[in-house]
């Protein structure tokens, strides 16, 4: 037990060392994202003129959105689904049969990693430089600080879960970057990431509270403005509990489901 | 000028043969993987739907934004699909060259064939079932341009074309510049997302962005000029007629500037060496 724990950690360690190596392939990451929520600043700036509340949120409390939303991203984002699905494509998924480990730990712990890299040389730096370019609403209290550092890190394994389901979804379809692209569009869509869920029309709204992917972007940006705080907030993170064994459950089933159908491609 | 264009008929038709002769290769690659191939198509208007909904959204919350309608909104964004779906189709790949071409020597192959290089880069990489965006941006332009009442003129259709050319060539000339830096930089410079990106700001009407922006994306990287300018002509709004109809000149210079820089680029490349 102890012992897989340190290979973990070691994995964990590794990663981020791995990562290092590329730190100006993360300078330009900066750049895209300032860009890519640069154009939701002049879209939201615009649309929210006269200083209207659309969606329960005013006009800073929707630019802090989007800069939270995205700058949360550069730090759970990971390429596990693209990894699993090389694995699967490549037959190397027969070798990773007969090592003493857990293949599904092994990817996330390898995700984590590269995710704390993140945070220290992406998702911080870029929210500082943001934060000198526009200052945005901080949070308002420490508790909002300490249940949003959680729910990110719910964040994070939830969006890690679903990538390695996507990962998995490759052994049925055989088609990688289509299933790859898939998902980013959904994720984008139903996280909140590009708009708030409260802006949706209430039946849509009634459909993504059943789904596991608000979970990721929304709710805790919401904690983060302060929108859900006290008992809900803890509520969330229930939510997010909840979601992690109800995902851990099915990709287990779609993993062994996949061990069993196992076909190498070519081999 | 240093281009090597085809300079009679019988070039023009053995580009022709070239292309045709790519595709059908390109398609029996595909049809092995028919299931990845069709999944790619549904993707692509997956992509394009969850633009319009959060366009729709928007505009559902809000009349205009900066006194632009839902419909006009919506008419740029068809209208950007349609060149958006030529670079896709054609030009997006030109990515691949600092990397793929340059670094690992991909290049010596294509410098020793009778053909001009770029043209077999943009063949060998092209994936033109992604042009299917244009048929949902022009089924957006139809749609919004008839809920706003536009009544179509008999120039509307040729300008349009000309229009879209100019704003493909203007894709063709920022992409084949970045692919061209890889020529010196041998290897990735990461650019390529950003400036996708960036090229995102043309779908929305310039005037929600602020001034240096606005200077940015209309004479530096001029993706203005792939969507909002000479969307606005083709919905017969013209305050921007200006520059709306410089698009071709903004295509073409663009093109020839990078094209220039990509010729530079070539004389450069040794090869890896090994």
């Amino acid at each position: 037990m102890v012992n897989r724990l340190l290979l973990y950690l070691e994995l964990i360690r590794m990663e981020f060392v791995n990562n290092l190596a590329y730190r100006s392939f993360y300078f330009t990451g900066i750049l895209n994202y300032s860009i890519q929520i640069g154009a939701y600043f002049f879209l939201w700036d615009a649309v929210y003129a006269g200083n209207r509340v659309i969606g329960g949120l005013d006009r800073e409390e929707m630019i802090t959105y989007v800069i939270i939303a995205w700058v949360v991203r550069s730090f759970y984002f990971s390429n596990l689904d693209r990894r699993v699905g090389t694995d699967i494509r490549e037959g190397k998924i027969a070798l990773e049969l007969i090592r003493p480990y857990s293949y599904q730990m092994v990817k996330y712990a390898r995700s984590f990693g590269e995710a704390i890299f993140r945070m220290l040389f992406f998702a911080l730096p870029a929210g500082l430089a943001i934060y000198l370019i526009r200052p945005f609403t901080l949070p308002i209290g420490w508790d909002s600080v300490v249940m949003f550092v959680i729910a990110v890190l719910g964040a994070f394994v939830i969006n890690a879960q679903i990538s390695m389901i996507a990962g998995f979804v490759v052994f049925f379809t055989k088609s990688p970057t289509g299933v790859y692209k898939a998902k980013r569009v959904i994720m984008d869509l139903l996280s909140g990431l590009l708009l708030p869920i409260s802006f949706y029309p209430g039946w849509a709204r009634d459909i993504i509270q059943l789904l596991p992917f608000q979970a990721v972007s929304y709710l805790p940006n919401m904690i983060y403005l302060g929108q859900i705080s006290g008992a809900a907030a803890f509520k969330v993170l229930g939510l997010q509990v909840f979601w992690i064994t109800v995902l851990g459950l099915l990709a287990h089933l779609f993993w062994r489901f996949a061990v069993k159908h196992v076909v190498i491609q070519g081999g | 000028m240093a281009m090597k264009l085809p300079s009679s008929s019988k070039t023009a038709a053995r580009y022709l043969t070239i292309f045709i002769h790519y595709l059908a290769q390109y398609i029996k690659t595909k049809m092995a993987y028919r299931w990845d191939f069709f999944i790619h198509i549904f993707t692509e208007f997956l992509q394009q739907s969850v633009s319009l909904i959060f366009i729709l959204i928007i505009f559902s919350k809000v009349p205009a934004i900066q006194g632009w309608t839902r419909d006009q909104v919506l008419f740029i964004y068809g209208f950007f699909l349609v060149p958006f779906g030529i670079y896709s189709g054609f030009f997006n790949h030109l990515f691949d060259v600092p990397e793929k071409y340059v670094l690992q020597g991909e290049f010596d192959r294509i410098l020793v064939r009778p053909i001009n290089a770029w043209y077999q880069v943009v063949v060998e990489t092209m994936r033109p079932e992604l042009l299917v965006s244009m048929i949902v941006g022009i089924i957006i332009m139809i749609h919004s341009g008839s809920r706003m009442g536009l009544v179509p003129v008999w120039w509307d259709i040729p300008l349009a074309a000309v229009l879209v050319a100019g704003a493909a060539l203007v894709y063709a000339g920022v992409y084949t510049f970045l692919a061209s830096l890889g020529f010196w930089t041998e290897g990735n410079l990461g650019l390529m997302p950003m400036v996708y990106n960036l090229s995102q700001y043309g779908r929305y009407p310039m005037t929600i962005y602020r001034g240096p922006v606005r200077f940015l994306l209309t004479w530096i990287l001029p993706f203005a000029f792939v969507g909002f300018y000479p969307a606005t002509i083709v919905m017969h709004r013209y305050e921007y007629m200006g520059y709306a109809l410089l698009t071709p000149v903004v295509g073409i210079v663009s093109f020839v500037i990078a094209y220039l820089f990509w010729e530079a680029g070539v004389k450069r490349y040794r090869g890896t060496g090994s």
